[in-house]
């Protein structure tokens, strides 16, 4: 097995808000492998972005902040670096592509002009060979024409063009990780298989790994060598990507499972659904989180949150039954 | 099919673009470009397509929020199409829409109760208090509290306030629901209540549904029938099962191959369609998807090929020159 590039440990990230502190992640952990694509996967509200955020030290000021944990890539702990080591390493080496591709272009200029702005502040090129450089790049994200549409703005594209853009400023420099946070959701079908397909293309040829956020449980199986699941701020289980499909330990993943449509379930049948509501984070039960939602829980289910144990050498759960189930 | 609900024939819906500096209409949108269907009582109607391709126009065409450009739409053996806002109103309340974003369609300072007895109000029926039990009525069938009357849509959740849009567009007993992209910004967990919701009414009710949504796999799940849009045509339909097993269409066969299948063990080499949509205002010549067919032949981008039974089954039409 290839060795871990980025290691989040033990991470705890809160917000002040008005109504007093929210823990919106606590005690995250996992690795995310050389080469390799990692899925994180959970309800809307779970932390996934959060958790990215917090990887980049990209937190809303002051809200935002992390309290506890490491986050170690190759060998630095991310959470002590000086916020302009931080800076050099964001967009070179570990580079994001956010959950809605307009919010990161800037719509006053021009597509060509964002991804030279990338290449200046963290290559050694003149202006000319970041121009020829930037060509390339949208070149290879599938943009066609691609020294034309250098001088046009992001309104000028379509959904799936804008989103290829934000790739290729996500690429520009080669990172040796790249977080996705919900790359495809906003774009339909045909384009988002597309953008999977670049990134998986583009991965070999690179060698890079993947963080990929979603919700679509097709997309993780299908790009996926590891995946983490979070519930409410905390990660419930991970694994490979088989442990996880062929042999879901935890309830709430087992749930999730059971609820999707797929080509071959019989039309109209009633799907399974998960009851209920995810608790808020500012009344979180004392106990397993999933409590008020889970068909197995017990009384001892209430008492205290269940540890990570290990299933197999590739696969934790954090569940008290899940040996019972 | 013996009979429909709903009859739609040839709809056109051409918007004019503005241009210039005297913004003089001089070319169309043509966002729904002659379109023909039928909808039987109790049946789902699956429509799909790419990101702007006419679907929600089409719909908003057939719940006369837009007046369509030419054709005609017959529902319960009428023609509506040119009906005026008196003559319309007894059909309309047989004909709702579920928008895709409840936050937009719910208005956000009208409490629960008064969003869902709107729709009564406006027909005139009942009284004050026969309308707040229908409110109640109403609640329990989309499985909401009956204490959600005084609260607004802000304190629920995006599946929750899905079902309050639910619970209006059913609160005038209708015979046709649209429904567009119902479950698109809702959470797996939550969609699948939701399609849950959708089928027992159905059943209940012997609801028609036309049933917009991007996501195959939801799609198979709830329709009977199946029709895929392209710029503004549909270029193939028929039943449900029959469509996904037996796609002619080029265009529906790449549909069906870019639905990722949440199955590791099937990571399989898919065949992708390169290339964006074409923009609606300068469509291409000829068949439409001629830019990205990979069987495209010489005379595709010259002759516009027309919906045909070409097949066994005869409910089962394509619209593409490798029928021929
Ligand atoms: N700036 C903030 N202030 C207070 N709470 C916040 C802030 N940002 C996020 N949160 C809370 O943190 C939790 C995790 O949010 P996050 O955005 O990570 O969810 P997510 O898993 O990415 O969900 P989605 O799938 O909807 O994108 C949520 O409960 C959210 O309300
Ligand atoms: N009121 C309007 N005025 C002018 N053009 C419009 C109007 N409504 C829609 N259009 C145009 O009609 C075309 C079809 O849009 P429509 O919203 O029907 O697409 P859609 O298939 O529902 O897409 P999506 O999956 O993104 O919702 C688009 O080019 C759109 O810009
Ligand atoms: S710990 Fe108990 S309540 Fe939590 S998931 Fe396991 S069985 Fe369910
Ligand atoms: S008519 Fe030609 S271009 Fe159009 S779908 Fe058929 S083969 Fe492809
Ligand atoms: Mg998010
Ligand atoms: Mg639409």
């Amino acid at each position: 097995m290839s060795e871990a590039l980025l290691e989040v440990s033990h991470l705890v990230t809160e917000f002040d808000t008005d109504e007093g502190v929210v823990r919106a992640i606590d005690d995250v952990s996992f690795a995310a492998l050389a080469g390799e694509t990692l899925g994180i996967v959970g309800e809307s509200g779970c932390g996934k972005s959060v958790t990215a955020l917090s990887i980049m030290r990209l937190l809303p000021q002051p809200m935002g902040k992390i309290t506890d944990g490491e986050v170690l890539f190759k060998g630095r702990d991310l959470t002590q670096l000086p916020l302009t080591e931080m800076q050099k390493i964001r967009g070179a080496d570990i580079s994001m592509v956010f959950q809605e591709p307009m919010t990161a272009l800037n719509p006053v200029h021009t597509i060509g002009r964002q991804i030279t702005e990338v290449l200046l502040l963290h290559r050694n090129y003149t202006a000319q060979e970041a121009i020829q450089e930037a060509v390339k790049i949208l070149d290879r994200v599938g943009i066609p024409s691609p020294d034309i549409r250098m001088g046009e703005y992001p309104h000028q594209l379509s959904g799936g063009m804008r989103q290829r853009v934000v790739i290729a400023i996500a690429l520009a420099c080669n990172p040796s990780l790249l977080i996705a946070d919900e790359p495809t959701t906003a774009l339909d079908v045909t384009i988002q298989a597309q953008i999977l397909e670049l990134i998986k293309e583009l991965q070999s040829d690179l060698g890079m790994s993947v963080i990929l956020i979603t919700h679509d449980l097709g997309v993780i199986a299908e790009t996926c060598d590891h995946v983490v699941v979070m519930y409410a701020g905390k990660v419930v289980e991970k694994g490979s990507v088989y442990d996880l499909f062929d042999n879901p330990a935890h309830p709430y993943t087992r749930g999730l499972l059971a609820s999707i449509p797929r080509l071959d379930t019989i039309p109209k049948a009633k799907l399974s659904v998960i009851d209920g509501m995810v608790p808020g984070l500012l009344d979180l039960p004392q106990g397993c989180r999933f409590e008020n939602r889970c068909p197995h829980s017990q009384p001892s289910c209430t008492h205290a949150s269940p540890l990570i144990e290990q299933v197999s050498t590739s696969h934790e759960v954090s569940c008290f039954r899940w040996q019972d189930l | 099919m013996s009979e429909s609900l709903l009859k739609v024939r040839d709809l056109k819906m051409h918007f004019p673009v503005k241009e210039g500096i005297f913004l003089r209409a001089s070319k169309f949108n043509k966002a729904v470009d002659g379109v023909s269907l039928d909808i039987a009582p109790g049946e789902t109607l699956g429509l799909v397509g790419e990101s702007g391709c006419g679907k929600s126009t089409l719909g908003r065409c057939i719940t006369r929020l837009y007046q369509p450009t030419a054709g005609s739409i017959e529902f319960r053996d009428q023609d509506i199409t040119h009906l005026g806002s008196n003559a319309l109103k007894p059909q309309r309340q047989h004909i709702q829409m579920i928008f895709q974003d409840p936050m937009e369609s719910l208005n956000s300072r009208h409490t629960v109760g008064d969003i869902i007895q709107e729709p009564l109000i406006v027909q005139n029926i009942g009284d004050r208090a026969s309308r707040a039990k229908r409110v109640l009525e109403l609640l329990n069938i989309v499985g909401l509290p009956a204490r959600s009357v005084t609260r607004y849509p802000f304190e629920f959740s995006g599946g929750q306030r899905q079902r309050i849009g639910i619970a209006r567009a059913l609160a005038l007993n209708p015979k046709l629901v649209i429904c567009d992209e119902p479950v698109s910004a809702l959470d797996v967990s939550i969609q699948s209540q939701i399609l849950n919701l959708l089928i027992e009414l159905q059943q209940e009710f012997n609801l028609s549904y036309l049933f917009i949504a991007h996501d195959l796999a939801v799609v198979k799940h709830i329709s009977d029938r199946i029709a895929i849009m392209y710029l503004g045509k549909i270029v193939e339909s028929g039943r449900s099962e029959e469509i996904y097993r037996n796609a002619q269409h080029p265009y529906t066969q790449s549909l069906i191959a870019a639905i990722p299948v949440p199955d590791p063990h099937r990571k399989v080499q898919r065949q992708i369609i390169s290339g964006d949509v074409p923009s609606p205002i300068a469509p291409p010549s000829g068949c439409t998807f001629h830019p990205r067919c990979p069987s495209a032949m010489s005379r595709c981008s010259q002759d516009i090929p027309h919906l045909d039974s070409p097949m066994t089954d005869k409910s089962h039409l394509v619209s593409c020159h490798l029928m021929d």
